[in-house]
């Protein structure tokens, strides 16, 4: 199973290389990972999207508790969620196609954020699927490029209940 | 006042209770050095190699229960201890490591000795640091002390460039360690502990397995009570030897694959196996799918990362091993009258049937040497007394089969890695730790040559170590392997034509060097090594090259799938018939 993982941290040198390191080192892979601080500057959030069986993901998670600069970690898997990844793609559709492009886009709600005398640059952002289909559909097209971020998490916010 | 950064290190060491500290100088580390020279309180410790000085804390920390402290240069000094520092890692031993490093303007030049020993140590530490700054130094110190020797203790790495400890500032004790993102659990969940307290009263075969964690938490007492208060047979894992009375009608001694043929076979017929401090490594469990297959499995241990990690738990609690004994001792006592006796009274006699049915043994003959002879009779001329280091290979099963371990922290033995040249330094360590008590290192041929060179650092320490050398010829351990399952082709494992005369090597360092190469000497040279109170001795034993390490489960079995001596025997006259 796929799984996105929040881990809150001490924002210090050396600690990204501790979590990847203890990926690498255990055998455990990532799918992505992005990193950035958070509301107070002394820590960062790194979410990482990894994949194993239910014993492999808890494995995971107790040894990323177990780093002593690691505050927090949250398995998104058991938490009502949002994410989001976004990607910039380049691409060189000839010239017929270039409105069709710019349609689609449109539709998927990305933006044109330059352009060249034969390329475009897109950034589209949303759930992965919606990026997946967006990049199979404008395949055909002429992709030269693109970067994703990976993902990003943050949990919803219930209803409270009561009061 | 402000104090340099090399005197702020030592009064933070002083406000630790560091007394020893095993190190070795070079550039980077001179101002410490300096510091240390005319300093009443702290001894420095000179090995004869950094591997040295990181076993001997190492083995001062077992023997003590204290943390272990070693100090090198930077670049080789600081690579050196990688071992040492690994070492400590898989057996959970409590280590402060310092390095030296080059000026923190020179960090990452490839100046001359540097070596980024912090993204070395990394998966082989506990946590570890590089100190930018002079005045988090003390922070840092206060901080290392409470992480290697709180939760699951391990080892700690603070690397420290010259300028930092050449550089000045305020000494600040900081009087209390807050760490966000260290928060180990000391306690077991109650309900958890009632559970468990129920499944012991409802099993009819139950065995406890004891591990490092028995020692390290110093719960041996409370295991004791358990075990006698529910007469539970107590097995243990190597790192386990002494959590629980060697001689104790409960003992199964050590499981796994060099353990007894009881302690197996009474794990693979349990209803319920409680592990206390283990990790269910695989020499213990063999093949995981075959380990205790009719058996509920509870595990107490303070790190969640073990549990579940190599096999299925049905109960696991997660707390410090000493804290949860006591609760769960108290949850059996409250548990309605229990006829304990009449309960286990089956299960213990079939145990006992097994004891009978196949003990440890090994065959005596007249003119040869057999090498669990000579441990037995160390276990005799030391009463079962004495600290007893050990080396890896065939010494090392030996001395965990043949000699029994009464008391924690008198046996040190490099469990989890596995490394040759532990057991004469870690033997150095202990005999700081403890100097009254008789400390003996069980070796091989092939692993003293590993730190051989550390008969300096006990000559001149006037220490009386002994150093008894199971002389094979062999690397024996490897050898029996190709001899069970490589057909008998003894690749690069012949030791005897290069070894040197270890009783010369003893006595050109200023030890003391004997030998016996018959049975009957075996037990004079003992006691001969132990009327000598200020030298190392080594005793070469020059024993049977033939012997092998019996019972044994082959790597990838299941436990109770075990070869003993006289079938295997007897395989082989089939053969050669054939
Ligand atoms: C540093 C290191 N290198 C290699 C090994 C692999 N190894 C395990 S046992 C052994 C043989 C040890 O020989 P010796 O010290 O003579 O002990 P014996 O088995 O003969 O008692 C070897 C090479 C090891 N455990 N540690
Ligand atoms: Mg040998």
């Amino acid at each position: 199973m796929r799984h996105t993982i929040s881990i809150l941290v001490e924002n210090k040198f050396g600690v990204l290389s501790r979590v990847s390191g203890l990926f690498s080192g255990r055998g455990y892979n990532i799918e992505s990972l992005s990193v950035g601080e958070t509301i107070d500057p002394a820590t960062s959030i790194m979410t990482i999207v990894t994949t194993g069986d239910d014993l492999v993901v808890e494995q995971i998670t107790k040894q990323l508790n177990k780093l002593i600069d690691v505050i927090k970690v949250v398995d998104f898997m058991e938490v009502d969620h949002v994410e989001r990844e976004m990607v910039l793609i380049k691409v060189s559709p000839r010239k017929e196609d270039r409105t069709e492009v710019l349609k689609l886009a449109e539709i998927f709600r990305g933006r044109i954020v330059d352009s060249g005398p034969t390329t475009y640059t897109m950034e589209i952002t949303g759930e992965e699927k919606k990026i997946n289909a967006f990049i199979e559909l404008i395949k055909p097209f002429g992709i030269k490029e693109f970067v994703r971020t990976g993902k990003v998490a943050i949990a919803r916010e219930g209803l409270k209940k009561g009061k | 006042m402000k104090k340099s950064g090399a005197e702020i290190l030592i009064e933070c060491l002083k406000k630790e209770g560091v007394k020893h500290i095993f190190g070795y100088p070079g550039g980077v580390v001179l101002n410490i050095f300096d510091a240390l020279y005319d300093d009443k309180d702290i001894q420095l410790i000179l090995t004869r190699h950094e591997q040295g000085a990181v076993h001997a804390a190492d083995g001062y920390a077992r023997a003590s229960g204290k943390v272990g402290v070693a100090l090198v240069t930077s670049g080789p000094g600081a690579t050196n201890t990688v071992t040492g520092i690994a070492n400590a890692s898989m057996d959970s031993i409590p280590l402060v490591v310092f390095s030296g490093q080059v000026p923190t303007l020179l960090i990452g030049n490839d100046a001359f000795q540097e070596a980024d020993i912090v993204g070395i140590t990394r998966p082989c530490t506990k946590h570890n640091y590089l100190v930018k700054d002079v005045k988090d130094l003390a922070r840092v110190v206060r901080e290392a002390f409470h992480i290697a020797f709180t939760g699951r203790p391990g080892p700690v790495l603070i690397d420290l460039p010259k300028d930092v400890t050449a550089g000045s500032a305020e000494f600040i004790w900081p009087e209390e360690v807050r760490i966000r993102g260290y928060n180990p659990t000391y306690h077991g969940n109650k309900y958890m502990i009632n559970q468990a307290a129920q499944m012991i009263a409802h099993s009819k075969k139950p065995v406890i397995m004891a591990g490092g964690g028995v020692v390290s938490s110093e719960a041996s007492k409370e295991l004791k009570e358990l075990a006698e208060l529910a007469r539970i047979p107590v097995t243990m894992t190597l790192m386990g030897l002494g959590g629980f009375p060697g001689t104790h009608k409960l003992s199964l001694g050590m499981l796994g694959m060099h353990g007894t043929y009881y302690a197996n076979t009474a794990v693979q017929n349990s209803d319920l196996l409680i592990g206390i401090g283990v990790r269910f490594d695989d020499r213990v469990t063999g093949r995981t799918n075959a380990f205790a297959p009719g058996a509920k499995i509870i595990q107490i241990d303070i790190d969640p990362t073990s549990i579940r990690k190599n096999v299925r738990v049905d109960l696991p609690v997660v707390g410090d091993v000493k804290n949860v004994l006591k609760d769960l001792l108290k949850a059996v006592k409250e548990l309605k009258e229990q006829q304990w006796d009449a309960v286990r009274n089956a299960w213990l006699k079939q145990i006992d049937g097994w004891k009978r049915e196949r003990p440890l043994s090994y065959q005596f003959v007249k003119n040869v040497i057999k090498p669990e002879f000579v441990v037995e009779k160390i276990y005799e001329a030391t009463k079962g007394e004495a600290i007893i280091c050990t080396e890896v290979g065939q010494n090392q099963m030996w001395s965990a089969q043949f000699y029994k371990y009464d008391y924690p922290r008198r046996w040190l033995s490099s469990g989890g890695l596995g490394t040759m040249g532990y057991g004469f330094p870690a033997a150095i360590g202990a005999q700081f730790a403890c100097p009254d008590r008789i400390v003996f290192d069980i070796a091989g041929d092939g692993s003293i040559q590993m730190n051989i060179q550390e008969l300096a650092t006990a000559v001149i320490n006037k220490l009386p170590v002994k150093v008894a050398i199971l002389n094979n010829g062999y690397l024996g351990m490897v050898r029996q392997w190709q001899e069970l399952f490589f057909k008998e082709r003894y690749s690069h494992t012949e030791l005897e034509s290069g070894n040197p005369d270890f009783v010369k090597v003893a006595e050109a360092y200023g030890a003391v060097g004997l030998r016996a190469t018959k049975p009957e000497e075996v037990e004079p040279v003992i006691k001969e090594s132990l009327k000598i109170k200020n030298k190392p001795v080594f005793l070469d034993f020059v024993v049977d090259w033939k012997e092998k390490v019996y019972p044994m489960v082959p790597a990838g079995a299941s436990i109770d799938e075990m070869i003993f001596e006289e079938e295997e025997k007897k395989e082989k006259k089939l053969k050669a018939v054939k």
